[in-house]
């Protein structure tokens, strides 16, 4: 075991913060906070990560500290600072502020990644006593952490069905799916939980995702000038109105529900494979309060996103690849009704890879939770099998 | 008798420090490298000189400066931590290692990875890429310079195939090629700050090809490649010097040799460039020399070529005439590098490496090795050592 701090040092780093302010990393630790677009700051920030680093492990937790409320760039400088001072006094069993790190990790109302972070290097000096804090972390606020929890559950749960024993291994699994928010692990939980233990997983419900929308196509996309084109959509949401879509051919909004696991919208169901073509779904989302939130969508079509009418982000990619998650955007919601508007343009490629023309999109926190509509219905059964996720 | 040592040790040294393998194919980005000498003519457990665990993905070539090599890898469920690494290169053994978090998207094919480019370097500081748009500088010793987030800065700049493009260091100016479908552009940043010296916007197309430097007399003139053909800029003001525009492909690079190019494009074509103002001169196309995935090679007065069918073609630089062809153990997607003694060196995506004799009538595979793993990267070189990567690990070849 590492020699720690000197415990007086310990206590009064902890129970005099004031003193702290004024120590010399805090400058530093400003002036990295500083860095902003587009390179600036840099330079000044390379001298303070040279100052921060070289005052060695007292500046561990401050820098863990200042991650909270930084940029991510600024997080990164400190990030690096962090690890360099901590991997060069491993190295020469230099003094690590063990039991402050461990207290860091411990508490839940630091940043993230910080706790993240400082998880990684406990383990490095504590490794037994780091696993010990492993199966309380299955709600933790960082993904990073909340799936190590997660995978330990797995692994029971996988012994307990080698064990022939369904029922505890249906009630680990059950767990680490509540516990779950990356998807390769909830896709993991749901097959073992579908195809060894016979259960039902609502998956769309786990991640959130939004099922029932209006529909309406096709309007004309041809060059993919439609991507900016502003359609009638764009300017009002009117459900009962008809329009002039693609060729003068009239168009109208319909009802559409999808039952897939990972609720694609399918503009394809509807209206059959069309090229050069934009199409717009609209939904509704009741919200329990103000409150931050992430609208998360995955389209290989380009596309654009309003939320309450207000342009959230465009991308105008075809057919480069999908996969859940694929873009974030934190929004905030407010109390009550809020309105949805995708529009999803496909090209004119006509190879078979690019028929698609659909787009998924949950809401939740910025862990990953799923947030519901305060009027959500129950997830849709699916009509036919279950189809896969699609690859990216 | 003690003098000729001393200059032989001098020289050694001297040869040592022009030998470094600062960027994507080494000098100029064109894969050849004549005074990088006594390289292993045999891939094989006996010279395998080392071989170690990486962290993490990776397709970027390692940078072998001085007794280090640099080398980045990309890590986690969907690859949100990038590293910088580290090593000696006598044994392998880590020296240092900066992990930083993705700032920009990190979803790529997955045949790609996050740490897709090959860094580049000025012999002083090493300047990593990724496929996030994160790009990072560290000197040699690991301290952090600067760091830029491009992705946050442009945030349509992306690739949901992943970006690929390697920098290259010209002059006084890295340059990078952030080319995709939406917000397309290329840049020069400062060497010393990161920020922008210029941003040019660049056709909107999906672009994995990497920069060359061609040299022109005193000048060096940067070619970024696309599907339009070739723009040549100064790298400190990113000024057009002149433009080809016959199109070229997206995925194999060029190869550049003093004021020529070796471009794909129609098969092959070479171009002189001057710096007057006039466009650039066609010395030939030849459609049947057409690369796959791998860039072409230029050796002497030779070009090869690899096609996606594992076939070499060797064809006179001069004329593009084609002088023999010889079935490698393909696919590739790595490219070929060759040093002083003349050998082209290439790894398949089955991990074979092979080094071919190009001395003959036509080429001759004169040693293999199965490294049992999928190779997609490009070898690097440095003086009496080769070295390759995979997802998993890095293997250095010596005598």
């Amino acid at each position: 075991m590492r020699r720690l701090i000197p415990f007086a040092l310990l206590v009064t780093t902890l129970l005099l913060p004031g003193l702290a302010s004024a120590e010399a990393w805090t400058e530093p630790l400003n002036q990295l906070k500083k860095v902003g677009p587009e390179g600036a700051g840099n330079e000044a920030a390379a001298e303070a990560w040279q100052t921060l680093t070289d005052q060695g492990s007292a500046i561990i937790i401050p820098t863990l500290d200042a991650m909270e409320g930084s940029s991510p760039l600024a997080k990164n400088w400190m990030r690096t600072a962090v690890e360099t001072v901590f991997a060069n006094e491993l190295q020469k069993e230099g003094e690590l502020p063990a039991a402050e790190i461990r207290a860091f990790v411990a508490d839940r109302e630091n940043e993230p990644n910080a706790r993240f972070l400082a998880f990684d290097l406990y383990s490095q000096i504590s490794p037994d006593e780091a696993a010990k804090m492993v199966p309380d972390m299955l709600d933790d606020p960082s993904t990073g952490l909340r799936r190590n929890a997660v995978a330990q559950l797995i692994t029971e749960g996988k012994k307990a069905l080698d064990a022939g024993n369904k029922e505890e291994a249906t009630t680990i699994l059950g767990k680490a799916l509540d516990g779950a928010r990356d998807v390769d692990q909830i896709d993991e939980i749901a097959k073992l939980l579908r195809e060894k233990l016979e259960q039902k997983v609502d998956l769309p419900k786990h991640f959130g995702f939004l099922m029932r929308w209006q529909v309406i196509a096709p309007f004309d996309n041809t060059d993919r000038e439609g991507f900016e084109e502003v359609f009638p959509p764009e300017n009002e949401i009117d459900l009962d109105a008809t329009y002039k879509g693609k060729e003068e051919k009239e168009v109208s909004w319909q009802a559409y529900t999808t039952s897939d696991d990972y609720g694609m919208v399918d503009f394809n169901q509807p209206y059959s494979p069309l090229k050069q073509v934009v199409g717009y779904a609209y939904t509704e989302f009741d919200s329990a309060e103000e409150r931050a939130a992430q609208i998360r969508l995955g389209c290989k079509n380009a596309w654009k996103i309003w939320l309450n009418g207000e342009l959230l982000f465009g991308r105008d990619e075809y057919h480069r690849g999908m996969r859940i998650d694929q873009y974030t955007l934190p929004i905030i919601l407010k109390k009550g009704k809020n309105t949805i508007l995708v529009k999803a343009c496909q090209n004119e490629q006509e190879q078979d890879w690019t028929v698609q023309w659909q787009f998924q999109l949950r809401v939740c926190d910025s862990t990953g939770t799923a947030i519901h509509s305060t009027d959500r219905q129950p997830t849709p059964e699916p009509e036919a099998a279950t189809r896969r996720r699609p690859n990216q | 008798m003690k003098d000729f040592f001393i200059t032989t040790a001098l020289l050694t040294l001297t040869l040592s420090a022009h030998a470094d393998w600062l960027n994507f194919r080494g000098p100029q980005g064109s894969g050849y490298a004549p005074e990088i000498s006594d390289l292993p003519e045999t891939l094989a457990e006996s010279t395998t000189a080392w071989k170690v665990a990486l962290p993490g993905r990776g397709l970027g070539s390692p940078l072998l400066i001085g007794d280090r090599v640099y080398l980045t890898a990309a890590s986690g469920p969907e690859q949100k931590q990038l590293h910088i690494l580290c090593f000696n290169a006598a044994d392998g053994s880590p020296v240092w290692e900066r992990k930083f978090w993705a700032t920009g998207r990190t979803m790529s094919h997955n045949k790609t990875n996050v740490a897709a480019p090959t860094p580049a370097s000025d012999g002083e500081r090493i300047y990593a890429l990724f496929s996030s748009n994160d790009l990072i500088c560290v000197d040699l010793d690991g301290n952090v310079k600067w760091m830029r987030g491009l992705t946050l800065d442009y945030p349509n700049a992306s690739n949901s195939l992943g970006m690929a493009s390697s920098p290259i260091v010209a002059g006084d100016t890295l340059v990078a090629q952030i080319e995709n479908d939406s917000e397309s552009f290329a840049a020069g940043f400062d060497l010393l700050t990161g920020v922008n010296k210029w941003k040019i916007d660049r056709p909107k197309a999906a672009n994995w090809t990497s920069p060359t430097v061609l040299e022109i007399g005193e000048e060096k003139v940067v070619c970024l490649q696309s599907s339009k053909g070739i723009l040549g800029v100064v790298p400190s003001t990113g000024s057009s010097v002149f433009t080809f525009g016959g199109g070229a492909s997206t995925i194999p690079s060029s190869a550049a040799v003093g004021d020529r190019l070796y471009i794909p494009s129609n098969g092959l074509t070479a171009i002189t460039a001057t710096t007057d103002g006039a466009d650039p001169k066609k010395m030939w196309n030849e459609s049947a020399q057409r690369p796959g995935t791998a860039s072409p090679l230029v050796i002497g007065e030779k070009v090869y070529t690899i096609n996606n069918a594992g076939v070499l073609s060797c064809a006179d630089r001069s004329s593009g005439e084609r002088i023999w062809r010889t079935r490698l153990k393909g696919p590739m997607s790595g490219s070929p590098v060759a040093g002083e003694n003349g050998l082209l060196y290439i790894f398949n995506e089955a991990g074979v490496g092979q080094v071919v004799d190009l001395s003959g009538e036509e080429g001759k595979i004169i040693s293999e090795i199965e490294l049992e793993e999928t190779i997609l990267s490009t070898p690097s070189l440095s003086t009496g050592a080769l070295y390759i990567r995979s997802d998993k690990h890095l293997w250095k070849f010596a005598n």
